[in-house]
Order: structure tokens, then sequence, then C-alpha cells
């Protein structure tokens, strides 16, 4: 079997030589990796390319104020700072109500940049965080992956999330918002739990918590981490998968999640308190009274064990019963059960519409039509199926993590269009493991077919270094199994095949290549995504038409006639879409803006847009406002301007004063 | 009647074989088990000071807790899960752990106390 020195290649006896191979297939996957960095960092720079480097959306410019405000002032003042200038008279407390994870991250970029004498600006920072975090991401990917399935696997994990559009549509340059980093610090915290699972180290729980930690911080979405690892635990519990590495991954990250939760203020005692955290505390006492029954089993005999059982049943039963009675009794006695509106709309899709009209307002939280599927992670919807089928065989604890979080953000997903950022992750990776899969299978009946073959070490070369390889991002190595059919002198006999189970090679070699096809039109696919769908930075606007390419710029031209032309302390009323950017491009004093947390204000607006003008006034007048601000679109057909929410005002307006009443508003059928 | 004297029986012998199984453990095992006992006592004791006195200020209660929780767990998992132990560590990785994950910890707690 093994091949004799005779190669005239430069390439050695890479077949026998296991050490020279791993290392080779180290570094190229390295570089492969690399490669999947750049281009991660590079498919998102389509709207800096097409228009300029700007802050896209809404929410982004509040982010950016924050670090501005941050960069200038330092940490301390950023934790104390009390804004003014929103929800006049309100105000909003921002140190304690903002996830400081994202402006925390770039403002320290900004900091060790500046003082490294590479004077970029606050904006540029901004501007960039998210495609160099999307690259964070991706490697983040190949870890997890590569703990879940190996390094093949990984790579093609990774590579599919550098490109998937869901991604990519909350992480272009630009998109400055809180997914930009919380992405990777979900896909972070859930490799270094796997990794704590499969090596039993307390040393990675530490680093996990740590994990946990930045995602607090980052986004309010933490809370699927701390309910999707105390599912899996329990999974493992109930399929008899309990082990102590089990317990050193969660048992410490309960412990110290907790408390690194409460300390970041906006959680703060929500930590303990809120009904999001307690299927964690629910776990840890069952892990805990799962290992102790193993320890009583260990060190009692069998007939004694039973003993055990039958008393310790009878009597704790009904201290449970009792337990659990004030538990619920607890629990029930707060109208919503202990769990926040957000999560309430997420357990039940209707709960929004009927009491909440803001969350239902938000066209993001709208459940996702199939279509949606298929443009956000495209081929990955027929992927996945196959990658959750290669988690069963064989399972393992880290394998059936990915099955259970591919399960339920598949659900999420289906709730609300933005939790499809949650799923493409867990898409990418089951994905990557369906093709890493099928790609060894395929490339197991070619190698099996060469290693009966004449010594050819040239062929063997090649062959290994295209199985080490397993990328479909370099189109050069899929070449040379086509060059080792031909050289290949005669066919080995099928025999050995059918002990391997493979097909014949030929055959082999036709399917790799409509497996390769998959990738490569996917990518253009993302591509395409990228650079005409997910880029548009929404505060400038493109249209063509027959005399050339015009330029919107009525946003910022609008709040620049307002930062000059009006005093500094004068007050803008707006529909709160449009508050972060006032305040931030503007620089005026709002009454309501996106953080859209004080439903009767926002009420009170929207009664002031829907009531007629000696009305309206009376309103504005006792709120101090000397400008109102309204975004028409008739004239250049702009399709989501006021008189597009103006429904939602009204129903907004009239959910808190009842004279509002929306069948005003619209035509009767019968005139 | 003789149902309830048997599993009466039945109790005895099984606290009986509890406890010899119990002493048989090693020495070392049994210092952490009282390391152990002696954390929960305090964080016990913690919750019904808490509940006498009123759980003002709430950030210092709940890092006194969790701090006595987080020490019983870190050192009771290696005598807790004897039967199980995946022995693929080193003891000195694992004692070196086991004291980062203790730092970690007591910094997080200091810093939450107020």
């Amino acid at each position: 079997m093994a091949a004799p020195e005779t190669s005239t290649a430069a390439v050695p006896t890479l077949y026998t030589n296991n050490t020279l191979r791993n290392a080779f297939g180290g570094v190229l996957s390295f570089f492969i990796l690399l490669l999947i960095g750049v281009m991660a960092f590079s498919i998102r720079l389509f709207s800096v390319i097409k228009y300029e480097s700007v802050i896209h959306e809404f929410d982004p410019y509040f982010n950016y104020r924050v670090t501005q405000f941050l960069a200038k002032n330092g940490i301390y003042e950023f934790w104390n700072w009390f804004d003014d200038r929103t929800w006049y008279p309100l105000g909003r407390v921002i140190g304690g109500t903002v996830y400081p994870g994202l402006t925390l991250t770039a403002g320290t970029i900004w900091w060790l940049l500046n003082s490294l004498n590479i004077p970029l600006s606050v904006e540029t920072v901004c501007v960039f965080t998210a495609p160099i975090f999307s690259a964070f991401a991706s490697w983040a990917t190949y870890l997890l992956t590569k703990e879940v399935k190996g390094t093949g696997a990984g790579l093609t994990a990774a590579a599919l999330l550098a490109m998937v559009p869901s991604y990519i549509s909350r992480s272009v340059a630009g998109s400055y918002d809180n997914e930009a980093v919380a992405i990777f610090a979900l896909i972070f915290t859930f490799y270094l739990y796997i990794k704590t699972l499969n090596t039993g180290s307390l040393f990675y729980a530490t680093l996990n918590s740590i994990a946990y930690f930045y995602m607090v911080c980052s986004w309010g979405g933490y809370t699927f981490i701390i309910n999707l690892i105390p599912m899996h635990v329990l999974l493992c519990i109930v399929t008899g998968r309990f082990s102590s590495r089990l317990y050193i991954a969660y048992a410490p990250l309960v412990v110290l999640g907790t408390l690194l939760a409460a300390l970041v203020p906006v959680v703060g005692f929500n930590a303990v308190m809120t009904s999001e955290h307690f299927a964690s505390f629910l776990v840890f006492i069952i892990i805990h009274v799962v290992a102790f029954v193993y320890y009583i089993k260990g060190i009692l005999s069998p007939k004694m064990f039973k003993v055990a059982v039958t008393l310790v049943v009878s009597v704790g039963l009904a201290v449970c019963c009792a337990v659990i009675a004030v538990l619920i009794a607890l629990v029930a006695s707060s109208p919503t059960k202990g769990w926040s509106g957000r999560s309430l709309s997420l357990l039940d899709p209707t709960y929004a519409s009927k009491y909440i009209p803001i969350i239902a307002s938000v066209s993001e939280h709208q459940p996702p039509t199939w279509p949606s599927y298929f443009m956000d992670i495209n081929v990955l919807a027929f992927l996945v199926p196959a990658g959750i089928i290669a988690c069963f065989l064989p399972l393992s604890d880290a394998s059936s993590f990915v099955v259970l979080y591919i399960a339920t953000s598949v659900y999420f997903s289906g709730v609300m269009v933005r939790l499809m950022l949650v799923l493409a992750p867990a898409a990418c990776i089951t994905s990557g493991i369906a093709l890493s899969q099928a790609f060894d299978v395929f490339t197991g009946s070619i190698k099996f077919q060469l290693t009966g073959a004449s010594s050819n070490t040239e062929v063997d070369a090649a062959e290994t270094s295209s199985s080490t390889a397993e990328s479909q991002t370099d189109a050069v190595k899929t070449e040379k199994p086509e060059e080792t059919a031909k050289n290949r002198p005669s066919r080995k006999s099928k025999k050995k095949e059918r002990e391997h189970g493979e097909k014949p090679s030929t055959e082999a070699k036709a399917e790799k290549k409509r497996l390769l096809a998959l990738p490569l039109e996917s990518s253009v696919h993302c591509v395409w995504a990228a650079a005409e769908a997910y880029s548009a930075p929404s505060i400038v606007l493109t249209s063509r038409s027959h005399d050339g390419l015009h330029v919107f710029d009525d946003f910022r031209e609008a709040y620049a006639w307002l930062r000059h032309n009006t005093d500094v302390d004068d007050k803008v009323a707006s529909w709160w879409d449009y508050g972060y950017q006032t305040t931030a491009m503007a620089n005026r004093t709002v009454i309501v803006d996106n953080n859209t947390w004080n439903n009767t204000h926002i009420a009170t607006v929207g009664t002031a847009m829907s009531s007629p003008e000696r009305a309206a006034w009376e309103i504005f007048h006792s709120l101090d406002v000397k400008y109102v601000l309204v975004v028409f679109g008739g004239l250049v057909g702009y399709p989501s301007d006021d008189i597009n929410k103006f429904l939602w005002m009204v129903r907004i307006g009239g959910g808190v004063f009842p004279h509002i009443k929306e069948p005003d508003y619209l035509v009767s059928s019968l005139c | 009647m003789g149902r309830t004297s048997s599993t009466k029986e039945d109790a005895g012998a099984l606290f009986h074989s509890l406890r010899s199984a119990y002493a048989a453990t090693p020495v070392n095992l049994k210092i952490i088990d009282l390391y152990v006992g002696f954390a929960i006592f305090t964080a016990l004791i913690q919750v019904v000071y808490m509940a006498m006195v009123g759980s003002f200020p709430f950030n210092s209660f709940l890092s006194g807790v969790l701090s006595c929780v987080g020490t019983a767990v870190l050192a009771g998992k290696s005598n807790f899960l004897s039967p199980l132990f995946a022995k693929d560590l080193p003891p000195e990785r694992a004692f070196a752990d086991f004291v980062l994950c203790n730092l970690v910890l007591h910094l997080v707690i200091m810093n939450f106390l107020g």
C-alpha cells in the first residue's frame, strides 16, 4: 500500500508521512480561514462602494451617537449619562437602558487605534465594526463545527456563514447595530460550551462564562442562550448522556453567568427575577439531583438503591408538590407570568397584535414569508435536513446540541423575520456538516480506487491534498481529481469497493461536481443579495430614470436644515421612527424615538398626528414643541413615508386615548 | 402494619449502608465535602438573614449567596462525581482551572458586592 520514493514531483511521499500531511493540512486550513475572513469582510462593503461610508437605517444612529459620547467623555460619564435630549420632558437614562457591548467594543477599537496614532474617526470605526466582526464570526463557526464534526465540516461551515445573505443583511458596512457583534458572541459562546462539554476542563467553562457575559452585554437575544443550554442539558440527562463533563459545562456557567448577567445594568436583577432565566435555575436543581442520584447509585448495592428510591419517591414527591404549588402561585400572580412583552410575543405569536400594538407594528417583527427563507439562506434550506441526519451518525453531545439549536431557531425564525439571523449560523453549521460528509464519502471512494492503482505518487499527492482541503472556495483543487482520473491506468476490482461500500469512481466524481455546483451557485446568489438587496443605507435613496441616476439625500438635508436654522433648545416632534436620526444628525431634542419604551408618550404623539389642527396644536403646545417633522413620499414615490404609517399612529394613539377610533379614519365602502 | 415496619426496617438498613459506604471514601474527599457543606450552610444563613431583615441591598445579597453556591459547585464537583469522573485531565491542570475559575468568580463578586 505504501508508495515508494520514486516521485519526481516536488511534493514528497505525503501519503505515508502522516505528520507532514497534517502539517500541510494545517497550513492550508490557516490560509483558507484567512481567505474566508477576507471574503466575509469584503462582501459586506458594497454599500460603501456604491454610496459612501455612512451609517444606515435608524437604530445605528443611536448607537453611533452613544459611541461619539463615549469617545468624547470617557467611560464613567457614559455609565452615568442621563440624556435629556430625547423623550422630552422625561429624558432617558442611557447608562441603564442600553446594551453596552457594541458601543464599548467600537469605542475600545477607536481608542486603541488612536493611541497607536492611526487617526480613524469614530464614524469610520463604527461603519466597519460589523464586517470585521463577521469575519470573527465565521472563524468562530469554524471552531464550533470543528468541535462537532472535524476540520472539513468546520471550513465548509465557515465559508457558508461568511456568505449567507441573512447575516449579511444585518452586518453590512454601516449597519452599526447590536447584531453585528452579538452573532459573533453567540457562536463563540456556543463553541466554548461545546468545547467544555468535549474536554471537561474548567478553563473552558470559565471562558464560556466570560463569552456569555459579552453576549449579555451585546444583545437582548442572550435569553436564547440561557434557555437553549439548559434545554440541551435536560436532553442529555434524559437520553442518558449525563457525565461529569456535562456538569462542569453547565453548573459553573449558571452561577458565574447569572452573576455576570446581573452586572450589566440593563439586565440587573432581571437575571434572577424574570421567567426568561427560570429554566436555567430549574435545570441547575435538576442536574444536582441527577448527580446526587448517580452518586448514591455508585456507593450503594442495587437492592439498597431500590429501597432508597421508594423512600425518596414517596417523601420527596410530597415536598416537591408543595414547592411547585408555591412557585406556580408566585408566577401566576403576575399578569404576564413573569415574561417580558417581547419574549411573550415570541412564545405566543398572536400576543403582540392583541395587546402591544407597538411591537406588532415593527416590520421586522412580522412572520417571514416562504420566499424570504430562500432569499435569506438560499441553498442551505435543503442542505439543513441532510445535516440533521448527518448529526445522528454518530450522535454525540455536541451534535445533539446542533440538532436542538437548529430546531429551536427554525421555530423562532418562523415567528419573527428578524430572528432569521439566529437561524443563519445554525443552518450554516448543519449544511457544512452535510456537505463535508458527502464530500468525504465521494472522496473516500475515489481515494480507494487509487490505492490499488500503480505507484503514481503524484496522483496520490494530488488526491490527498484535495481531500484535506474540502473547500469549495478554491476551484483549482477540484480539477485535480479529474486529472487523476486520466492518469489512472486501470480500474480496481469492485470487490474492494463493496467492502468500503462506495460508489464507482466516475459516478463519485460526477456527484462531486454536482455537489460543488450547489455552493457555487449559492455564492452567486449571495453576492447578488449583498449587492442589490441588502446594501441600501436607507438614508440615501437612488432611482434611475431616463436621464440617469438620481440621488435623494432628502433626509440628511432636512436634518441639516434643522441643525442650521433652529435654536439648540428647540423641540422637534415626529413619529418615533425618526427620533434617533434627529438627535444624532440634527442634534435637536425630540419627543419620542425608536426606543419605544413609553407607550403613552408615543400614543400622545400619535393622537396629535391624528387629530384636527386645533386639537393637535394644543397637544404639541403642552409638550413645548416648536417644529413638527413629517415625511412625505408622494413626489418621488417613496413608499414608506408617514402616510403609509398613518394608520399605525391611529391604532397606537387609540390604544391609550379612546376617542381616537380607527374606523373614523377609514373610508366606508358605501360612499 | 407489616408493611410500615418493613419500610422502617428498610429505611434503617438503607441509612446503615449509606453510612458505611460513605465512611469508605478517602479522607481528602471528606474534607472537601465538609467545605462544600460549610459553603451551603453559609448561603442558608444569608437567606435566613435576608428573610428577617429585608432584601435591600439586593445586589449584595445576590452576590453573597451566589458566591457560596459557586464555591460549593466548584469544590464539590470533584467529590460529587467521583463515580463518573473522566480522568483524562492531569490533576495539575484541573487544579489550575479550579483556581482560575475561583479567581474570576470572586472578582465578579467583589465588583457586584457594591
